[in-house]
């Protein structure tokens, strides 16, 4: 096993390897799970996960939930949490040492709101988040519902304690008059934002006495910080009443000042310290809204080209714009599309591109449709350089998932930090790993449980590009079972994340958070 | 030590206040235990007051205790924070003076790193402060290693706040060190965090400006030149708006040769963003170079703005055209930029033709008589019949110039049916703002002009439909009446003012009512007793009680107008009826307007 350091291969990631040399296909594992629902246990709606984003280093993972909440975990190993010992005991092992994760903090990021004046409801459910440059030891992220985004600070602070103060706070009552919520007052007081005390201001009490032998002298709050650390996420800015449309992406800007939203119709442009302006830049919207034919569907900044970014419409195109051109954008510079396909009435709501990707050098770009993972080269417009069919047995099934609405189901897919596999999930809960590289035909599916390749017989691994065929799954959880042909609709892998450079896949499935690594 | 300012709580209880009054540490105790309060109010409050609290612990325990105790309290709301950053700046004397002001360096470097930016703006602002007070030994001892500190900071925000901070200590620095610094913000050019670059650029002029010419020309140039290439057109952008700071720090023929070329390189730029700041800019780049042969390249890279592919490019250019039309040679300016004028004219951008009306009547005096006539007049008469409201109401704010140059008469003809179209207009913004040139208007016509033809709209815009409108009708009746004299507004306004108190709706005798209390000043006491008092006093009996409410506060502003007499045969005998009206709101009125007939036989 290999990990990857994120530079190898960056330069040409897609490129066969000079000696002619595949790597060879990944083994997964199972590294960790959180928030695993015990046996019989109901999955509430609010725990089910909505967003999976790495931060760029990888040292911190964030995911956001139906219930408006966004919880933090990071990095473990190779920290310096171990005792030395412990560390030399497992030096022999170090090679071998996958990024492992654990629980940071969590906090609400958005709650449900009610739109008056469109009498409209807008739910709390995370769509999307995107992690800024950090500094001071704070981590920084944008998360965004339907309407509103938000940028959130998150940092580690000791618990301090206000030890000393000129007017003891018992001083502050005359006998007897003390109430009940005030008696337990010792001199002491902590609380979890640092700077504060507990100390009753002097203001809010009714009748109080100065000390009748004075003040002998005048001493500033002594403070003292204890060891203990205590995670405070405080909401910085709010960027909002900008989207007539419900918000499907934000993607920030490699100059680390700007990012953009993009709902159904229109793209915004954000500074990060203007919250009460952003400029449209793109506006798809027809005059007259019977002559709609398309919506824009996620939109992505270029990595390192502060002015590129690239969106995707319903009809399968991706419109690459170059912002220097002209203040607004709505001809684009380049567009990407598949050539003609023979038409029916599914193709084109499963041509609609539901995730874009570029890769970290800039050079491609992966999109996902319904049923397939499109990798396009930067430089060529007229087709994808490959194309992986994700699940294909479930094109005779259209219909019927069309009639489930399954079929507008919206999958993430995740390229690696070197860019040579990508990953993308289905239904049952299984995801899927491609190799990218040119002749690779790694086609890798996987379970989001705790025996990922549980299924590694199944019809569905062997099938590379030219996957045709469906099976029918034979075993399984039961509740996983239902008419579908043995696969179930209702469990499906939206959201996933590639570590940015070692091979470490964190997927959702339902309220769970699985980790593989390879 | 001043104590008596500190703020009392809750002073309900009288003896309370007697012994906080009593006891002279007490508010000064509380004020400090503030520092630490829950509530973000009390804190900022405190630390607002953060001179009071250094005067009563003495300069020495300031020093030692609360400039420590400050640079702890670093993870406090922005706005404590912001507040701190501030009070350091003036803190010196609170300190024992410039020969400890090095003790303010600490909290504000703790300032310099947080990461709201309006926060490190202040602490950097603060320093700069503080450091050009200290003595140059201090500098050199204290303010050039947080230079350093911060320019090598861990995190960006340090090395954000370091670049302001150069110009401040380069002049005191001896050579090892001055080289030293230029090495340091070299490395901030290069820096791989685009707001670090950013900021880099942007102070560059200042620090350039304290750089010896040697240095300047080589090392800064180079730093100059490596920020233009910059991948980052954020960091470009920067780059552009320093390049007139610099331009003035160079000799002519240095700037010539390394900054115009890159001026009308960025001109050419790939970004719009870009050629839209060399758009903004080249107006003072041009004011820093002096020979003419230069002039000659810049404006053919202006006039390659003007002809931009951007709106926003040309909306930019357009604005600045009359000032570049004043620095270059006028046939020059005849030549090469008043066809792009023309051009412009008929842009397809609304903001750009409005840009451009806003200044196109400042180059009237530049062209004289002749050329404007020929030249310009069918571009303005153009504009005037502008499909925009804005374009059209640009080019009558700017009348007065023309009117210099060619008089208004060849206006005139298409002037009338803008302004009336103006006034007319669907959006009550659009008619608020012609009437607010009104007066313009009727200065540069003339009295005869404005009789004849805006004389009827001013009494329209009395009976508008909207309160704003008919405010400002009210308020331009009165700087007509400045304007043309009391005699000509007896005439031509009074009587037409007063005929409308008869209106049906109470919201426009309102309007009149209003219109009185301004004109009363500017008609003079015979007018006002003769003609409009007699209006007002019949209005008392109103059945409505705004009207009647109303009529108490003109009656209360036309008290110091009239006579003494007239106040009290007609004035007060009104008021008086009004004091024992039903409706409490006009009791009230008339009761204000009463003591103020008081008030003014008193004196």
């Amino acid at each position: 096993m290999v990990i990857s350091d994120g530079n190898d291969g960056r330069e040409k990631p897609l490129l066969p390897s000079e000696n002619g040399l595949l790597s060879r296909p990944l083994e997964w594992k199972l590294s960790q799970v959180f928030g695993e629902c015990a046996a019989g246990e109901e999955v509430q709606e609010v725990d089910i996960i909505s967003a999976i984003e790495f931060d760029k280093s990888g040292e911190h993972l964030a995911t956001g939930d139906r219930g408006g909440r966004l919880v933090l975990f990071e990095r473990t190993d190779g920290r310096d949490l171990r005792s030395r010992k412990e560390l030399e005991k497992m030096e022999t092992s170090m090679v071998l040492r996958h990024p492992e994760y654990r629980y940071k903090t969590e906090f609400q990021s958005h709650e449900p709101e009610f739109d008056y004046l469109k009498s409209l409801e807008i739910e709390e459910k995370i769509n999307k988040i995107r992690w800024c440059e950090s500094t001071n030891n704070a981590l920084f992220l944008l998360s965004t519902n339907d309407k509103t985004i938000k940028l959130w600070k998150v940092s580690e602070r000791k618990v301090k304690k206000v030890l000393e103060m000129n007017v003891d706070s018992s001083f502050h009552f005359s006998n007897g008059n003390t109430l009940g919520q005030f008696e337990a007052h010792g001199p002491v007081g902590s609380l979890s934002n640092g700077s504060t005390s507990d100390w009753i201001g002097s203001s809010t009490v009714g009748t109080f006495m100065p000390p009748s032998n004075g003040i002998p002298s005048l001493h500033l709050p002594v403070v003292v910080s204890s060891n203990e650390f205590t995670h405070v996420a405080k909401c910085r800015r709010i960027y909002t009443h900008a989207h007539d449309y419900h918000i499907n992406s934000i993607s920030n800007n490699s100059d680390g000042e700007t990012f953009i939203s993009s709902d159904d119709l229109r793209i915004n442009l954000w500074n990060m310290e203007v919250s009460d302006q952003s400029f449209n830049i793109v506006d798809i919207k027809p005059a007259n809204m019977e002559d709609l034919r398309e919506v824009i569907t996620s939109a992505e900044f270029h990595p390192t080209h502060c002015n590129i970014l690239a969106y995707s419409s319903s009809k399968g195109t991706i419109r690459l714009v170059d912002m220097r051109q002209s203040a607004l954008c709505d001809r684009h510079t380049k567009l990407f599309e598949e050539p003609e396909a023979p038409k029916s009435f599914f193709t084109e709501i499963i041509a609609s591109i539901s995730d874009l990707k570029f890769s970290r050098d800039g050079c491609y770009m992966v999109s996902r449709d319904y049923m397939t993972v499109k990798l396009w080269d930067l430089n060529m417009g007229s087709a994808p350089v490959a194309t992986f069919k994700v699940h294909e047995y479930l094109r005779p099934k259209l219909c019927d998932l069309y009639e489930k609405d399954a079929i507008f189901d919206k999958f993430e897919c995740s390229l690696s930090g070197d860019g040579s596999r990508v990953a993308t999930g289905s239904y049952s809960n299984l995801f899927r790993v491609f190799g990218t590289q040119v002749g690779s035909e790694e086609a890798t599916t996987l379970e989001a449980s705790r025996t990922p390749n549980r299924r590694a017989g199944h019809p569905l691994q062997n099938s590379g590009r030219n996957l045709i065929g469906f099976g029918r799954r034979t075993g399984g959880k039961g509740s996983d079972v239902d008419m579908n042909g043995g696969y179930s609709f209702s469990s499906k892998l939206l959201h996933l994340a590639w570590h940015p450079s070692a091979n470490l896949i964190a997927c959702a499935a339902s309220n769970s958070l699985y980790m593989y690594y390879a | 030590m001043d104590l008596t300012i500190i703020k009392l709580y809750d002073q309900e209880d009288e003896q309370k206040i007697m012994s906080v009054v009593d006891e002279p540490l007490y508010p000064i105790a509380i004020l400090i235990d503030e520092l630490k309060n829950d509530d973000i109010q009390l804190r900022l409050n405190s630390i607002r007051r953060l001179s009071t609290i250094a005067r009563a612990l003495g300069e020495e325990r300031t020093r030692k205790e609360l400039i420590p105790f400050l640079s702890e309290n670093n993870d406090d709301d922005d706005e404590v924070l912001l507040a701190m950053a501030e009070e350091l700046g003036g803190f010196i004397l609170y300190v024992g003076g410039i020969d400890y002001a090095h003790v303010l360096l600490p909290p504000l470097e703790t300032l310099c790193t947080v990461e709201e930016t309006v926060v490190r703006e202040k602490a950097v602002e603060s320093l700069c402060k503080i450091g050009t007070q200290m003595r140059q030994n201090a500098l050199v001892e204290w303010f050039i290693p947080l230079i350093k500190r911060l320019g090598a900071g861990e995190w960006f925000t340090a090395r954000v706040s370091a670049c302001g901070l150069f110009h401040i200590a380069y002049p005191s620095a001896p050579d090892h060190l001055r080289a030293e610094l230029r090495a340091v913000y070299k490395q901030l050019c290069h820096d791989d965090m685009p707001m670090v670059r950013r900021s880099a650029a942007s102070n560059l002029g200042k620090f350039a400006a304290t750089v010896e010419p040697a240095y300047l020309k080589t090392e800064i140039m180079s730093f100059f030149i490596h920020l233009t290439k910059d991948v980052q057109d954020s960091v470009r952008i920067l780059a552009v708006e320093g390049c007139a700071a610099l331009g003035r720090l160079l000799e002519p023929q240095d700037c010539v040769a390394n900054i115009v070329n890159v001026i009308i390189e960025f001109a050419q730029d790939k970004s719009w963003r870009v050629r839209y700041m060399v758009a903004n800019q080249l107006y003072d780049l041009c004011e820093a170079v002096g020979p003419e042969p230069t002039r000659e390249e810049l404006v053919a890279a202006y006039v390659r703005l003007l002809r931009d592919n951007e709106a926003e490019v040309r909306t930019a250019a357009a604005g600045k055209v009359t000032n570049f039309c004043k620095i270059v040679s006028l046939p020059l300016a005849v030549h090469s930029i008043l066809p792009c004028v023309k051009e412009l004219a008929s842009d397809s951008s609304q903001h750009v033709r409005s840009a451009l009306a806003s200044v196109i009547m400042g180059m009237a005096p530049i062209l004289g008589k002749e050329a404007t006539i020929e030249q310009l007049l069918p571009i303005f008469l153009a504009l005037l019949k502008d499909e925009f409201p804005d374009v059209r109401l640009n080019i009558i704010s700017k009348l007065d110039q023309v009117n210099q140059v060619i008089g208004i008469d060849l206006l005139s003809q298409s002037l009338l049916p803008a302004i009336v179209e103006l006034a007319e207009d669907k959006h009550w913004r659009v008619r608020l703002a012609i009437i607010e040139y009104i007066p313009l208007l009727a200065s540069q016509l003339g009295v005869a002009f404005f009789d004849e033809k805006l004389g009827a709209l001013c009494m329209q815009w009395l009976g508008d439909q909207v309160f704003s409108i008919r405010e400002a009708a009210a308020n331009n009746l009165k700087r007509l009446a400045e304007e043309f004299g009391p005699e000509w507004a007896r005439q031509h306004i009074v009587n037409q003012v007063l005929e409308k108190i008869n209106n049906g709706h109470y919201l426009y005798r309102m309007t009149i009512l209003n219109a009185i209390s301004l004109l009363a000043p500017v008609m003079g006491a015979d007018v006002t007793k003769e003609i409009m008092l007699p209006v007002v006093i019949n209005a008392a009996k109103d059945r409505v009680p705004n009207i009647k409410f109303n009529v108490a506060k003109v009656l209360q502003s036309l008290i110091p107008v009239v006579d003494s007499d007239v106040v009290d045969k007609i004035i007060r005998p009104c008021l008086g009826e009004l004091s024992e009206d039903p409706d409490v709101d006009v009791r009230y009125f008339a009761a204000q307007a009463l003591q103020s007939c008081d008030q003014n036989m008193s004196t």
